[in-house]
C-alpha cells in the first residue's frame, strides 16, 4: 500500500509538470489554433536562465530558497520575453496566413531556438545544483514523498488555481474567452486582438518556465534539449485532455504523470512511454477530441 | 427633427468594395446624424451587409472614404482601420446572425463589451489592485445597468446560450452599447422576431436614440419597422444607392416599388 501512494505522489508529481507546460499549449491552441511547438524551448530556457542566475548568486554567497526564487522570477521575466517576442516575430505576421505556414514557423522556432542555445551554452548536461532544501518535517515520511516533489505539487497547484481565478474572473480573462469564442467579434466589441494573444504568450511561457526551474532542480541537469522531451509529453498531455481546454490541460497532465509512474513502478520504467501513448492511443479512438475536448463543427 | 443638433456624424463618400471583378458596393454616399434613426434597406445581395462590414472595419473598402465626426473631437477617418480601434472611437456593430460569446454569462458578454473603457492590464489583474478591483466593480454595475434597460437582468448569469431567440438579440444590442458608442450599426436586428418581439424592438431602439442619446443605422426586412421608427431611409439595389428620403418618400419612390416588386407590367 505504501509502495501504492508513492507511486500515486511521484506520479502527481510528475503529472503537475506535465499540466503546467501543457496549458501553455492548450491555452495558444483555443485562441489561435496554432499548435506553439517551440514552447518547450520556452521551458528550457526558463531552466537554462535560473542555472547561469544560480551560478551567478552562489559567487555572491546566497544559497538555497533564496536562490530558488531569485533564480525563479527571474526565469519567468526571461521566458516571457521570449514566449512575446516569439509571437510577435513568428506569429503575428503568418496571422491571416493558412494554418499550416505558422504550424511550420513553429517547428522552425523550435529548432531555431534549440540550436541558439547549444550554440550560446554548450551541448553537454550541466549540473543544476539541487535547491529545495530537505524540510526537517518531511522526515517521517520522506520515503514516501520527498520535500523536493512536494515543493513541486504545492506549487504547480497553486499556480494553476491562480490562472483559473485569472481566466474566469477578471478582465484580461474575460478579453481571452472572448477572443477563444469568437475572435472578429471580440474585435468588434472593442476587444485588442493582438494584445490579448500576446497576453496568452506571456502567461503560457511563465508557466513553462516555472515548470522549467522546479524539473531542473528535482532532476538535477540541463540541457539544450530538455525542451523537446518535456514538449511532447506536455503535448501529449494537452491532446489528452482535449487541445483548447484548461481543465482538460491539467487532467490529461495528470492521467499521463499517473499512468507513468504506475507503468514504471509495476511493469518497468522501460515501458512507461509504451503504456502512456497506448493510453493516448486508447482515448483517442473512443474520444476523439480528447477527454474534456468538444467536437467542433468545421465552420464552412 | 430639431435643426439645432444636426451635428453629423458618420459620413461615408463614394464608399466601393471590389471581391475580384464584383463591385459588391458602388460609391455609396451616406451620412447618419445625432439622433437620427437611419435605415438601409433593399433587396437580398444589393450589398448592404458589405456596406456595414467596410464601414466597420470588417473588410478594407477599395475606395471611398469612412470619416467619423465623434462630438467635441477631431474627425476620424477609419478605412482600414481595425475593428477594435473604430469600437473604440466610438461605432458599434451587431450582426445578422447571433454572434454572442456562448459559453460566458449575459453579465460577462455586456462586461466584455465595457472593458475597452477600462485600463487594468495583466499585472493589475494578477496584483488586484485597489484600483483593478474598483474597477471592476464599477463595469459589473454598468452592466447590471444596462441589462435592466433591455429587459435581461433577471438572466444575468444565465449562459447566454440558454437565452430564448428574442432576449439574444436584446442581448447583442446591449452588447454593443456596453462599449458606450455614439453611433450603433444594427444588421436586421428584427430576424427572426415574432411580431409582439418585434413591437418591443422597436420601441427599444427608440429608446437608445432618445434616452442613450446614440444614433442608429439598421439594415431590416421588417418595412413596418423601418416606417415606424426611421427619420431617413436610404436604398440600395445591385450595390449602388438608388434613392434616399423619408418614409413617405421612400414609399412614394417609383425607383424603390419596382426594385422590390420588379417592373410594372403594362396592363
Amino acid at each position: 500500500m505504501e509502495y501504492f501512494i508513492e507511486l500515486f505522489l511521484s506520479g502527481l508529481t510528475r503529472g503537475s509538470i506535465y499540466a503546467l507546460i501543457a496549458l501553455g499549449y492548450t491555452m495558444v491552441y483555443g485562441i489561435i489554433q496554432l499548435i506553439n511547438f517551440a514552447h518547450g524551448e520556452i521551458y528550457m530556457i526558463g531552466a537554462f536562465v535560473a542555472y547561469i542566475v544560480c551560478g551567478v548568486l552562489t559567487i555572491y554567497g546566497f544559497h538555497g530558497v533564496s536562490i530558488l526564487i531569485i533564480a525563479g522570477l527571474l526565469a519567468i521575466v526571461y521566458s516571457c520575453a521570449y514566449g512575446y517576442t516569439l509571437e510577435k516575430v513568428a506569429y503575428r505576421p503568418l496571422r491571416g496566413a493558412p494554418r499550416l505556414s505558422p504550424l511550420i514557423s513553429a517547428i522552425g522556432m523550435s529548432i531555431f531556438l534549440q540550436n541558439y542555445v547549444l550554440l550560446a551554452q554548450t551541448p553537454d548536461f550541466l549540473p543544476f545544483p539541487a535547491l529545495i532544501p530537505d524540510f526537517a518535517f518531511m522526515e517521517p515520511i520522506a520515503h514516501i514523498i520527498g520535500s523536493a516533489e512536494l515543493v513541486i505539487l504545492v506549487t504547480t497547484m497553486v499556480t494553476m488555481v491562480m490562472l483559473t481565478l485569472l481566466i474566469k474572473y477578471t478582465k484580461i480573462g474575460k478579453a481571452m474567452r472572448a477572443t477563444q469564442q469568437d475572435m472578429s467579434m471580440a474585435r468588434l466589441v472593442g476587444v485588442n486582438v493582438d494584445r490579448v494573444i500576446s497576453t496568452t504568450f506571456i502567461i503560457g511561457s511563465a508557466l513553462a518556465a516555472i515548470g522549467g526551474v522546479l524539473v531542473a532542480s528535482y532532476i538535477g541537469q540541463v540541457n539544450f534539449y530538455i525542451g523537446f522531451l518535456a514538449g511532447v509529453k506536455a503535448f501529449t498531455a494537452a491532446v489528452l485532455g482535449g487541445i483548447g481546454s484548461i481543465p482538460g490541460a491539467v487532467i490529461g497532465g495528470l492521467v499521463l504523470g499517473l499512468t507513468e509512474s504506475f507503468a514504471a513502478g509495476y511493469v518497468s520504467s522501460d515501458y512507461e512511454d509504451v503504456f502512456a501513448f497506448g493510453l493516448l492511443v486508447l482515448i483517442l479512438i473512443m474520444r476523439p477530441a480528447g477527454i474534456l475536448g468538444k467536437a467542433t463543427k468545421q465552420k464552412v | 427633427m430639431s435643426d439645432t443638433q444636426k451635428q453629423v456624424l458618420l459620413e461615408v463618400k463614394g464608399l466601393t468594395m471590389d471581391f475580384g471583378g464584383l463591385r459588391a458596393v458602388d460609391s455609396i454616399d451616406l451620412t447618419v446624424s445625432a439622433g437620427e434613426i437611419a435605415a438601409l434597406i433593399g433587396p437580398n445581395g444589393a450589398g448592404k451587409t458589405t456596406f456595414f462590414n467596410c464601414v466597420t472595419g470588417i473588410y478594407t473598402p477599395t475606395g471611398g472614404d469612412v470619416l467619423l465626426h465623434p462630438q467635441g473631437k477631431p474627425t476620424r477617418r477609419v478605412n482600414g482601420k481595425k475593428p477594435n480601434v473604430i469600437t473604440t472611437l466610438g461605432m458599434a456593430r451587431t450582426f445578422q446572425n447571433i454572434r454572442l460569446f456562448s459559453d460566458m454569462t449575459v453579465l460577462e458578454n455586456v462586461m466584455i463589451g465595457r472593458h475597452c473603457r477600462t485600463n487594468t492590464g495583466l499585472v493589475g489583474a494578477i496584483l488586484r489592485g485597489a484600483a483593478a478591483r474598483r474597477e471592476e466593480q464599477e463595469t459589473v454595475e454598468f452592466g447590471y445597468h444596462l441589462l435592466e434597460q433591455v429587459g435581461l437582468a433577471e438572466f444575468a448569469n444565465e449562459y447566454s446560450k440558454n437565452l430564448p431567440y428574442g432576449a439574444m438579440r436584446r442581448l447583442e444590442i446591449a452588447r454593443a452599447m456596453a462599449t458606450e458608442p455614439f453611433l450603433l450599426l444594427l444588421d436586421e436586428p428584427a430576424a427572426g422576431m415574432n411580431p409582439q418581439e418585434t413591437d418591443e424592438l422597436d420601441a427599444l431602439i427608440c429608446r437608445i436614440r432618445d434616452e442613450g442619446k446614440i444614433a442608429i443605422l439598421l439594415i431590416e426586412h421588417d418595412m413596418k419597422l423601418v416606417m415606424n421608427i426611421s427619420d431617413n431611409i436610404h436604398v440600395m439595389e445591385y450595390g449602388k444607392k438608388i434613392a434616399t428620403g423619408t418614409p413617405q418618400e421612400i414609399k412614394d419612390n417609383p425607383k424603390v416599388i419596382e426594385a422590390y416588386l420588379g417592373e410594372e407590367a403594362d396592363a
